[in-house]
């Protein structure tokens, strides 16, 4: 009953070297590593080519984080040409600030609602259609936006008021765009707190109301805020909407706080930019990478954080 | 003051007795909740209702098989139809290999390691990376520095790049779905790991794999931003048929962004909407697709 066999020829312990299936492991390898690749690219060209707009004379990367004026379509050499980031910026934040405005009520409502107060049927009839919502290019967006919402604006404030393209149309669309998003990963943090903390409120004698505001909702906290972060992301690289209902026109007086002025966010200029097809080299072109570094840099730190808290605050259960 | 915080605290109780008070803040709860939930169905209602009603007047099949016009009565998309069919097929016949192979190699190979787990934590913050980024990149990376220029396959390649992430996800989740007994039979008939992978998990795992690749190919054909920065052409008129990978092309999204931003009224208003009814039908299409084939693999499971 010898298990090992010394000295035949079969071995049932030894494997062949399979030279084939190391190549193909390679290559499956590989292929998840293009992901990888893909962020050093974005992250390399990026950065190289938003270094290059620095190089060219005239153009300084102090201007370009301190100054307040946006003109970059002159020539560097003459006292027209500005190149401060800070119209581009405010008027990023400024969507995005009526962006959730508008998403963190009707995200958070829809939320509760679905996780605590909806039949199932009606469940099963809200959830597909946010998803639908969801799945609209938003270059139909900006379309609704241009050709709904501003008509709307105008005729409730006033057309003296409420110019063609403004910030307020913009913005309430982009949180209309992000209802879907903040929703459904809230409602998943929710509907994960356990019966049994909902059971215990109702034994207390708690009504629904106070089940769903103050016994789920604190529970589920950290997914929410998280959820909204990734919402605020998601508006802050928003592209077709500002740039077809915001217009092009970078705010001349700082801060810009009025959402009724047409306004230029970051996505919005690296649109126009490349659209006049400037040749590499160019102040134009160098600057579209320059405010996507900028972007990139903002998104990427959002994206972090949000992990960071639904790592740093999930209550385990 | 003592009195008045105990009050406060045995709030519930009072709650309890006064019953109808209690009722009506319920019921308020539950309709403003309900209003909230509503708005976003609304808004999309009224999107689509306003779409069609604009747009449907204007659809023809010589819509579809005219080129752009400087006359909104004239004009068509045929461009752009073909030029995101073209986009369509050559992305899905780019992410599939790659995207089934990433996945195969995350699910089953992958050694739990450093390198395993930053690979994995890659692929959820592509996810958060804002589209117009990859457009960048692509004009960065495959307009300039590989040479292709403005061309079907800059756009194609940029797109692959924004939906492998997706694609490796829903591939992963298909292939996990796959129960272990597969895999143990088929390793305990003497098959090796990579023989079980190819010929066992993968054909099972097959129809998860093409739903999710269905559903990233609708995302990818909505997308505007990223093919605008990376050379579809907009503002110019493309005559060529795009079937050729180095020829210029457009989109029907990069259409319907020209069509809002024309001063016309027909031209923003009807034509874009008829131009947004064919691309909105085709993503249609392709979700009910991957709808049937994902209800007859699970009957048959």
């Amino acid at each position: 009953m010898s298990a090992e066999p010394t000295s035949g020829r079969i071995s049932l312990t030894a494997r062949r070297k399979r030279y084939g299936e190391r190549t193909v492991l390679a290559v499956l390898w590989l292929c998840a590593a293009v992901s990888v690749f893909t962020t050093v690219g974005i992250v390399g060209v990026l950065f190289f080519e938003a270094f290059q707009l620095f190089r060219i004379p005239g153009v300084s990367i102090v201007e370009f984080f301190t100054d307040s004026a946006w003109r970059p379509f002159t020539d560097p050499s003459s006292d027209l040409f500005r190149i401060g980031v800070w119209p581009l910026l405010n008027s990023t934040l400024l969507i995005t600030a009526i962006a959730l405005l508008v998403a963190v009520p009707l995200g958070l409502g829809s939320a509760v609602y679905l996780s605590e107060y909806a039949s199932p049927r009606v469940r099963k009839t809200v959830k597909p259609a946010l998803e639908v919502l969801a799945g609209v290019p938003t270059v139909v967006l900006g379309f609704f936006a241009l050709t709904f919402m501003t008509p709307l604006l105008r005729s409730v404030f006033g057309t003296d008021v409420v110019p063609i393209f403004n910030a307020a149309s913009a913005g309430i669309v982009v949180g209309i765009l992000i209802v879907p998003t903040i929703a459904s990963i809230s409602e998943d943090a929710m509907s994960a707190v356990p019966r049994a903390l909902r059971e215990g409120a109702y034994g207390l004698g708690a009504s629904r109301r106070h089940v769903a505001l103050r016994v789920v909702f604190p529970a589920a906290l950290s997914g929410i805020v998280s959820a909204v972060i990734l919402g605020f992301g998601r508006a802050i690289g928003e592209t077709l909407i500002v740039s077809l209902a915001a217009g092009n026109l970078p705010p001349g007086d700082l801060p810009a706080l009025n959402p009724f002025q047409q306004v230029q966010t970051m996505t919005a200029y690296i649109v126009q930019a490349v659209g006049g097809e400037s040749p590499r080299g160019s102040v134009t072109f160098q600057s579209i990478f320059a405010v996507g570094a900028l972007l990139f840099v903002v998104t990427f730190a959002i994206n972090i954080v949000a992990q960071r808290i639904v790592r740093r605050f999930r209550e385990e259960y | 003051m003592a009195t008045t915080t105990q009050e406060r605290r045995v709030t519930p109780v009072h709650d309890l007795r006064s019953s109808r008070r209690r009722a009506v803040t319920e019921q308020m709860t539950r309709a403003v909740l309900l209003i909230a939930t509503a708005l976003s169905v609304i808004v999309l209602a009224t999107l689509l209702i306003d779409i069609l009603r604009d747009g449907a007047g204007r659809l023809s099949l010589d819509f579809l098989t005219s080129y752009v016009s400087r006359f909104p009565e004239e004009t068509g998309i045929r461009a752009g139809l073909t030029g995101t069919l073209s986009l369509m097929a050559l992305v899905a016949l780019m992410t599939f290999p790659i995207g089934v192979a990433g996945a195969m190699y995350l699910e089953e190979f992958a050694p739990d390691n450093r390198f395993t787990r930053l690979l994995e934590a890659n692929i959820n913050n592509l996810a958060g990376v804002p589209s117009v980024i990859y457009g960048l990149l692509g004009l960065s990376v495959f307009v300039y520095i590989l040479g292709f220029g403005r061309s079907l396959l800059s756009g194609a390649l940029t797109l692959t790049l924004l939906v492998l992430p997706v694609i490796i996800v829903a591939a992963r989740e298909a292939l996990r779905s796959v129960p272990r007994e597969i895999r143990d039979g088929g390793l305990a008939l003497g098959a090796t790991p990579l023989q079980v992978a190819a010929r066992q998990t993968l054909p099972a795992a097959m129809p998860g794999i093409l739903t999710g690749m269905i559903l990233s190919l609708s995302r990818a054909i909505g997308e505007t931003a990223p093919i605008l920065v990376a050379g579809a052409i907009a503002f110019r008129r493309a005559d060529n048929e795009p079937w050729y990978p180095l020829e210029a092309y457009t989109a029907i999204p990069i259409h319907i962004f020209d069509f809002v931003k024309r001063p016309q009224q027909e031209f923003q208003i009807e034509v874009a909407s008829a131009a947004i009814i064919v691309l909105l039908a085709l993503l249609l299409l392709m979700n009910s697709g991957a709808i049937v084939l994902r209800n007859r693999y699970s009957r048959n499971r």
